[in-house]
């Protein structure tokens, strides 16, 4: 398909903006006046919307196909949240800096404050900042909020932060850009943090220990308690990452069980749009000893029941501009509040039998290296197909041209060849049974006539892209 | 109730195939003593009860005030095709493009959104899109770091005062320092920022138009910045590319922004997204996601998710940046909108705020006690003095339904008495004048 540039045409207009209803000012200096206009496209509107109409059919999405990409929480976005999030455009937030601004932005500031509420009695946690925009820019928050913690109490000798190597690759970038090394802790034959190399490198220089849990095997640790004493021993902080979330609401709650900190994504768990990778949402929820160290400024209760935005002298200072991405966070405070207690339990519930159900039915087909009850996500290894040379890439290619969005595959890590599944809830029994049927097809072409794996997809505007190409090239926009 | 379609004949059936007694077994893994101690929400309700919540929320949200604010976020219009567009849920409810094959319409609108980032700012090599505008500049800091080898980045005290905020605490953590050269009244203090750069300084970071409004020449800036082994990192306002020298024609090595004004509603502070953009040589050093163009076997052009080895998923702690996702749908917005508003329209549209805050500024600077403080040119915001404490004057307007402008006494200790005024394109006459007589009877009365 043509680039909007190249179907850019000169002289031709598009939306019109409104008219100049003031005399025009004396020329802007020439010195410092761009040299010729920007090039952006000259289309008509209809040329527009045709264009991107159909570049937006050239995706699959939760919408439109099965995405049980693994670790992404694809799951149904409900159509209400949208509405009632859409209801905040025109808020601004500096209004809320300003003087006597707070008293018209109650509001969404009752909603900030709402939200952080239900977080934290979600999580356990005793009270959560809204402020980080992703998972990622939680993780990074709430390391640099556990770095201002030992540093409060002259601590200065912690450089280490414990990662498992099952962990999201964001866990170890995060603490490194806060500033730490990293240790990474294998996974042993059961599928957990190996707990006695862990004991081993636990010591009174580190920081934290990062653990995600249900762990990106899908599976629960047993011994999160034990991890969270070991810790605690030592002086070190620990930290939950949240994007499992999904398996364990009114289950567990990482707060309850010895998590100091926790990043929680509203993208995946509270059913926001993920937007083709973006916006997100990464609120962060801490234990009272480290309140104080929470970004600045803080949405605050006041006595009177108004809600104000209150400077937070201790904490890390701002991570981002405002009270975080607040469109997003609108949509998931809609989400929570309609689903309510009862139906965030079923949630879990759900999604935790809808993984289940598939891996008891795939696990015929194809390796399952860690072979029991998993929450909501299950991981296979396509090394089976791999003696007939079909790799879980060709699996992943044949599933883009039977309709279906692949499952994660290479990740985590330390599985060969892994295949990640989840689910989630919003799947009936009927679309998971259809996509099994074409799961164990391609298992059987693996053995019959794996070329027909290689050459996939060949129902797509593109074929297999040569990735290498592009890497060499460099092109990454279009030349004038 | 919570979206989840299985019946409970399915629900049976599934349980048999599993070998589970119940949905509760499932959950054994979980030691007893692990589980939740509360779970204390309310129980849910209907779309209705909802909607009757969040309206009443919203409807409390400041959005009938007249804003004559920005201080980084910008009301301007936003064409109804960015809204429709965008919306298409292909876009909406898709995730990062890891499938390039299934996920042409996101790389390719990435791709195209490069594109109208590297024609904007004059530079060679955008990414597909970061968090926000502070930290871009922040992940820009970073990046020059990383470039130079170097620890310390000079840091000019008239960038957005939440931004600079923001690098601080991204340095603060990898012991790099930012060290900030306070402005000379509204306008870069030049001099002293070139002064302060020398062989332990990583990068010059400026603002274009800088928080006062002041437009800057940066070239020179730019050439000592050189001479020295540093760069130059210009933050820049998107809407203002549209008539002022881009960071590209000033020899910047890097420009990034908060990329709300084009096509993303103010939303109480978020989504937005943040560009940023370099020189092709640079961009092994960029953080983020990047689209590249390349072809399939048949020679057919598609996109791809380039440079992956930079990123956290495949390089972990030695990552260029701990982000994992862009602003995909907001940068996408951002695409739409230049394509929609197109080349001439995004030049009038500058030229119209322009204009607007020409003639506010005007008419503001009539009112007696009132001095515009900017010495140079302004593109559509502007400093102004009312003679007294500006807070309490903001404050009474705000009551009446304008915000006047952001009072910059908690920003720059000594400015007390400075208001910033913005006046973008959806300011009319009539409301511009009812700004100037609402100022002139709060400060004459």
């Amino acid at each position: 398909m043509q680039l909007i540039y190249e179907k850019s045409m000169p002289g031709r207009t598009g939306v019109r903006i409104p008219l100049c209803d003031v005399p025009q000012a004396q020329p802007f200096p020439e010195a410092l006046r761009r040299k010729g206009a920007a090039g952006l496209p000259e289309v008509s509107e209809l040329d527009l919307v045709r264009h991107y109409t159909n570049l937006s059919r050239r995706n699959f999405s939760v919408d439109t196909n099965f995405y049980p990409l693994g670790s992404c929480t694809m799951k149904y976005n409900a159509k209400i949240a949208e509405d009632a999030g859409g209801l905040f455009a025109q808020c601004h937030p500096v209004l809320a800096l300003l003087p006597g601004g707070e008293k018209l932005v109650q509001g969404p500031l009752s909603l900030v404050h709402g939200l952080e509420q239900q977080l934290a009695e979600i999580t356990g946690m005793d009270e959560v900042t809204t402020q980080p925009l992703a998972g990622a820019h939680g993780e990074m928050t709430g390391i640099m909020v556990i770095a201002a913690y030992h540093r409060a109490r002259g601590d200065n000798k912690r450089k280490y932060v414990i990662v498992p190597d099952s962990s999201h690759g964001t866990n170890p970038a995060s603490a490194a850009m806060a500033g730490y090394q990293i240790v990474t802790i294998p996974t042993a034959p059961y599928g957990d943090m190996d707990l006695d190399l862990y004991r081993a490198a636990m010591n009174d220089e580190v920081a934290a220990v990062m653990m995600t849990c249900p762990n990106t095997l899908g599976l629960f640790n047993p011994h999160i308690a034990e991890i969270c004493a070991i810790a605690h021993e030592a002086g070190a902080l620990t930290y939950y990452d949240g994007a499992n979330l999904n398996a364990i609401l009114g289950k567990v709650r990482p707060g309850d069980v010895g998590f100091d900190v926790i990043h929680v994504n509203l993208h995946k768990t509270f059913g926001t749009p993920h937007g083709g990778g973006g916006p997100g949402s990464g609120p962060v929820g801490v234990k009272k000893g480290l309140i104080p160290y929470l970004p600045t400024p803080r949405v605050a209760k006041k006595e009177d029941g108004s809600f104000g935005v209150e400077a937070h002298p201790e904490g890390i200072g701002r991570v981002s501009d405002f009270f975080g991405n607040f469109g997003v966070m609108a949509r998931a405070y809609a989400y929570i509040t309609l689903l309510g207690r009862e139906g965030l339990i079923e949630v879990s519930e759900q999604a935790v039998l809808n993984a289940n159900y598939m891996m008891a039915r795939l696990k015929e087909a194809y390796d399952l290296p860690f072979d029991k009850t998993c929450m909501h996500e299950c991981v296979f290894s396509a090394s089976r197909q791999l003696k007939d040379g079909v790799h879980a890439i060709d699996i992943a290619k044949y599933l883009i041209d039977r309709g279906y969005h692949p499952p994660t595959v290479y990740f985590p890590l330390n599985v060969k060849e892994a295949i990640m599944i989840e689910p989630t809830e919003t799947e009936s029994k009927e679309t998971m049974d259809a996509f099994i049927e074409v799961m164990l097809e391609a298992a059987k072409l693996a053995q019959e006539k794996p070329e027909l794996l290689h050459e996939a997809p060949v129902t797509m505007p593109v074929g297999r892209l040569d990735e290498t190409r592009a890497a060499r090239a460099q092109q990454v926009c279009c030349e004038q | 109730m919570g979206y989840c379609p299985n019946t409970p004949d399915d629900i049976r059936e599934m349980l048999a195939v599993i070998g589970a007694a119940s949905v509760e077994e499932l959950f054994s893994p979980i030691p007893a003593e692990l589980r939740a101690k509360s779970f204390d929400l309310p129980a849910g309700m209907s779309e209705f009860e909802l909607m009757r919540i969040m309206r009443q929320k919203a409807a409390t949200g400041g959005a009938d005030v007249t804003p004559f604010i920005g201080a980084g976020i910008y009301d301007h219009v936003i064409p109804a095709a960015v809204d429709h567009l965008s919306g298409r849920a292909e876009f909406y409810t898709a995730y990062t493009p890891y499938q390039p094959e299934c996920s042409q319409g996101t790389l390719q609108a990435l791709f195209e959104y490069q594109t109208a980032i590297c024609r904007l700012t004059g530079m060679e090599a955008s990414n597909a899109s970061l968090y926000d505008g502070g930290s871009a500049v922040a992940e820009a800091a970073l990046m020059s770091l990383r470039i130079t080898g170097r620890n310390r980045v000079v840091l000019d005290a008239s960038v957005n005062p939440l931004h600079r905020e923001i690098v601080r605490g991204y340095l603060h953590g990898l012991s790099a320092e930012a060290v900030e050269v306070a402005p000379a009244g509204c306008a870069c203090d030049l001099e002293r920022l070139m002064g302060s750069i020398d062989a332990e300084c990583a990068a010059v970071i400026v603002q274009n138009p800088n928080f006062f409004g002041s437009v800057t020449d940066f070239s020179a800036l730019a050439e000592k910045a050189h001479q020295s082994g540093a760069l130059l990192i210009v933050s820049c306002y998107p809407i203002a590319l549209g008539l002022v020298a881009t960071p590209g024609e000033m020899g910047a090595d890097i420009a990034v922004g908060e990329g709300q004004s084009l096509g993303n509603a103010p939303s109480f502070g978020g989504p937005y997204f943040g560009f940023i953009a370099t020189r092709k040589s640079y961009i092994r050093n960029l953080p983020g996601r990047i689209v590249g163009e390349t072809v399939d076997k048949q020679g057919r052009r598609g996109y791809v998710l380039t440079l992956q080895a930079r990123e956290q998923h495949i390089k972990r702690h030695k990552a260029t940046s701990n982000i994992c996702s862009n602003q995909s749908l907001c940068a996408l917005r951002g695409l739409i909108f230049c394509a929609a508003i197109g080349k001439k329209g995004f030049s009038d549209l500058a030229r119209l705020n322009y204009d607007k805050a020409e003639y506010a500024k005007a008419v503001v600077s009539r009112i007696k006690g009132v001095s515009v403080l900017n010495c140079g040119p302004t593109f559509n915001e502007f400093t102004v003095s009312l003679g007294k404490d500006a807070a309490p004057v903001v404050e009474r307007l705000l009551a009446l339904g304008v915000a006047a402008g952001v009072p910059l006494g908690g920003y720059y200790p000594g400015m007390e008495k400075a208001l910033v005024v913005t006046v973008t394109e959806k300011r009319s006459k009539e409301e511009i004048d009812r700004l100037a007589s609402l100022l002139e009877e709060a400060l004459c009365s």
